[in-house]
């Protein structure tokens, strides 16, 4: 964990407008990342997977962002052309999606989509594309990656599909992922397996992970910094090994809620909701 | 009340579950764990006679199950799906959603029933006329739990019913469920991938893979840890976060 | 007095966009209201809809507002270019053109609401039948519709009307012939996307009826993309009519169908341009009314949108 700030956000705010009025899904969300891994953890409706959008400019069309500062390094995000977003995304900043089903183009090969990912950004020729290509796919262990290189995403699992995105993403190395609910389209032990795959890569090639999820148990035994966010605002910033002394009400309220195996039938605690928490 | 024994289905060439056996009892919760692939949703499927290739025995209240189903079943058993998005018609009111169902059975009455299906499951009057889509994830789930309530029947079948809501929302359901069970006297069996939920809703659990039941345990059981199937106790490291010495440790189970 | 109108509004308003409605009647209302709210914002759907509105209100005044009556021939004026007592001009039995227009109207209103009312159902019917049931009734299904779908819609209607013999009745029975068809698909595309949903074995779970189940579930998620394309296909039915009428096998003399109208003026295209381009260009704007309508309807409508 080194002192480097890579991304510095300041009062990120990310408004949509609706026929029904203005939504408010990002409230002045501040926080820096260094080369380190930051959790940011909600429920829907908290604006969590809106901010790791507009980080990369994905935000939709009716949505504004503003922020009093978005900085990658020295690389203003909050203003770039569409073509200095192109050498931004893939290149320095790359994002993992949920659901491989939708994420993966259906009529290309997995090969294919592999090679344009990496080829977007370097120039080689298809030989090496393709050499790159299939070592990347054995970097997210998997195990016959000829096979997989020639398969189209509906032919592979669930668990497969997301080391294939995953291995997309890495290939052009970029400096910082964002993870937006990488695993929750998966089965548990596969989660945890593909977790450890990107575990591995973001030591390996000293990357920072901003790693978006629902799951408060899981992201708090995967990064060293946690989020929460609860209706756009930020309402805790903690270490993860120090979670158990979370301070917020919603923070421990969601650790509460959760089911234990520890033979205990009675009512669960419910999260009582307290009105102030949406202000900040 | 429910007795499973020597279940075998087949999807096409697929033998989805083999011989899987179950017995649960009155006014009791029966856990059915395992991940995606393992049959659990399809031994529900099985009993409610959505399932066309299969074999063995079924007895629901002492009686056995044919092929189809027929009205008492359905005024007997009853059951919650996993996705609140999918499980109401987009374009029925909630007061047509319940009132189907009255109708269909001639139960008559409906007014008072849609009120008191409402009240069950904590929604209040002013959602009986709204359209699924104005409702939140768990208020649509609720609804589904009160379309299963309004035929009095005296079984629920839970698929995988909190796996799509939030966690907060998820407590909140999970304790309606609860309070169901114990003021009607339900007999429930509950089909999640979640070994938390499980253990905290049901006396009795089951860990399916790969269609076949590979280890019993009881919720204390569960609670001390004692697994002893090697696939269990995966499954149940596996419910514990990530921590990289237990990852190394997983074996797939093909 | 303006405060009273104002709160009525408002009360009206807050009825209908009410979040807690108390009773199916006003959920219904409200979701129309909302519907129709967003139909408002585009601003070529509303010139379809004023186009449509025109033709139906065209239709129900025409006597009132035709000048002249439509059928009286007056030799001595013979093909005048359009003027003051005549604005359109008037066709080669002096007949004023404006006055055949209008309740050519009624002829073009009839043939489309007929052939929608009939070939639609229909449609509707063998496409939900075809893929609820599956099997050899979707076989068998499909491949009739196949063999109407294989011919041209004007050729085919052509044939029946051949068969059937001139006259605007069977010219309409000739379109909804054809119309149909391509509602059966859609119909059956709808259907097999819906009918694995959860909400559908819910309710066969609460014993619905196979029967229940198309009329009461299915039919709903069909008919939003089935109005699409009937207004779209307007447009189409009109120039079959037309065309029908040009060929004389729809409307008959002395009857003031528009496509009958620019058949009988082709032959004074070149000098007295105005006796087949007027009734064509009342084709042109209801065809195009039509259209935009339906496109307009398709943004509202979208089933895959969400509501």
């Amino acid at each position: 964990m080194s002192s480097e700030t890579l991304l510095s956000v300041k009062n990120l705010e990310v408004t949509f407008n609706t026929p029904k009025g203005d939504v408010h899904a990002v409230r002045g969300v501040s926080f820096d990342l260094g080369r380190e891994r930051l959790g940011i953890v909600g429920e829907s409706g908290s604006g969590k997977s809106q901010t790791g959008r507009a980080i990369l400019g994905l935000t939709a069309a009716n949505g504004k962002i503003t922020a009093d500062q978005m900085t990658f390094h020295d690389v203003d995000l909050a203003n770039l052309t569409p073509k200095q977003w192109r050498k931004v995304r893939g290149a320095r900043i790359s994002m993992i999606m949920q659901d491989p089903k939708y994420s993966l183009n259906p009529v290309m090969t997995i090969g294919d989509q592999i090679i344009e990912a990496y080829r977007e950004h370097h120039k080689v020729n298809a030989k090496e594309a393709r050499h790159r290509a299939i070592d990347m796919l054995d970097a997210v262990k998997i195990r016959d990656p000829e096979r997989v290189f020639n398969s189209y995403p509906h032919e592979v699992s669930g668990g497969m599909g997301q080391r294939v995105m995953i291995a997309m993403m890495l290939i052009p190395d970029p400096e910082l992922i964002i993870a937006d609910e990488p695993t929750s389209a998966l089965d548990v032990t596969v989660q945890l397996q593909v977790m450890a795959i990107l575990d591995d890569l973001v030591r390996d090639r000293g990357m920072a992970l901003i790693f978006i999820s629902h799951d408060l148990q899981l992201v708090s035994s995967f990064c060293d910094r946690v989020l929460v966010m609860y209706q756009g605002h930020v309402v805790e910033e903690i270490k993860a090994s120090a979670l158990h002394e979370a301070k917020h009400p919603y923070t421990k309220g969601l650790l509460n809620c959760l089911p234990k195996m520890d033979g205990d039938h009675s009512d669960l605690p419910i999260l009582e909701r307290e009105a102030s928490w949406a202000e900040g | 009340m429910i007795e499973i024994n020597k279940l075998n289905a087949w999807f096409d060439d697929n033998h989805v579950l083999k011989d899987v056996d179950i017995n649960v009892p009155k006014n009791g919760s029966f856990g059915l764990v395992g991940e995606s692939g393992s049959g659990k949703s399809t031994v529900l499927r099985t009993i409610t006679g959505l399932v066309d290739d299969w074999e063995g025995e079924i007895l629901v209240n002492n009686k056995e199950l044919g092929p189809t189903r027929d009205k008492t079943f359905y005024r007997l058993a009853q059951m919650v799906f996993q996705d609140p998005f999918g499980s109401l018609h987009p374009r029925h009111t909630i007061d047509r959603i319940l009132t189907e169902p009255v109708n269909i059975h001639g139960l008559g009455n409906s007014d008072a029933r849609v009120v008191q299906a409402l009240e069950q499951v904590g929604l209040d009057n002013s959602f009986r006329f709204r359209y699924p889509h104005q409702l939140s994830g768990g208020q649509r789930q609720r609804v589904a739990i009160a379309r299963a309530l309004i035929l009095e029947p005296k079984i629920l079948l839970l698929d995988e019913p909190t796996s799509a809501l939030d966690v907060s929302i998820q407590a909140e359901v999970l304790n309606l469920l609860s309070r169901l069970r114990r003021e009607l006297g339900l007999t429930y069996i509950m089909v999640s991938h979640d070994l938390a939920v499980v253990a905290h809703m049901c006396d009795d659990i089951a860990i399916m893979n790969h269609g076949r039941i590979v280890e019993r345990a009881t919720a204390s059981q569960l609670a001390d840890g004692r697994l002893e199937h090697p696939y269990s106790q995966q499954l149940y490291k596996a419910a514990g976060g990530y921590d990289r010495a237990v990852v190394d440790s997983f074996v797939d189970w093909d | 007095m303006t405060t009273q109108t104002n709160t009525s509004q408002t009360g009206l308003k807050q009825w209908l966009t009410s979040d807690a409605p108390q009773s199916r009647w006003q959920a219904k209302c409200g979701r129309v209201w909302l519907g129709w709210l967003k139909f408002t914002e585009n601003k070529l759907a509303m010139i379809g809809l004023s186009i449509v509105i025109g033709l139906i209100l065209v239709t129900i005044f025409a006597p009132l507002l035709a000048p002249y009556d439509p059928l009286a021939a007056d030799l001595t004026n013979r093909i005048q270019p359009p003027g003051a007592e005549h604005w359109f001009g008037t066709d080669q039995l002096g007949r004023d053109i404006l006055s055949r227009v209008i309740f050519g109207a009624q002829y073009t209103l009839l043939i489309v609401g007929l052939v929608a009312i009939t070939a639609a159902p229909v449609g509707l019917l063998v496409g939900t039948a075809a893929g609820f049931f599956g099997g050899w009734i979707d076989a068998t299904l499909m491949r009739i519709t196949d063999v109407f779908l294989a011919f041209p819609k004007l050729i085919l209607a052509l044939a029946f009307v051949a068969a059937l013999g001139p006259g605007i009745e069977n010219a309409i029975l000739a379109i909804a012939i054809t119309a149909w068809p391509p509602y059966a698909r859609i119909a059956r595309a709808e259907t097999i996307t819906v009918r694995k949903s959860d909400f559908i074995e819910a309710a066969r779970l609460q014993g619905t009826s196979n029967m229940g189940l198309i009329t009461g579930h299915i039919m709903p998620m069909c008919i939003s993309s089935l109005v699409v394309r009937v207004t779209l296909d307007m447009a189409g039915m009109i120039l079959i009519a037309a065309g029908l009428g040009f060929l004389g096998l729809g409307a008959q003399p002395p009857m003031p169908e528009w496509g009958a109208m620019v058949s009988d003026g082709r032959q004074f295209l070149l000098e007295q341009w105005w006796v087949a381009t007027v009734p064509g260009i009342a084709i042109l704007i209801v065809s195009l009314g039509f259209n935009l309508l339906g496109d307009g309807l398709r943004d509202v409508l979208d089933p895959r949108g969400g509501d």
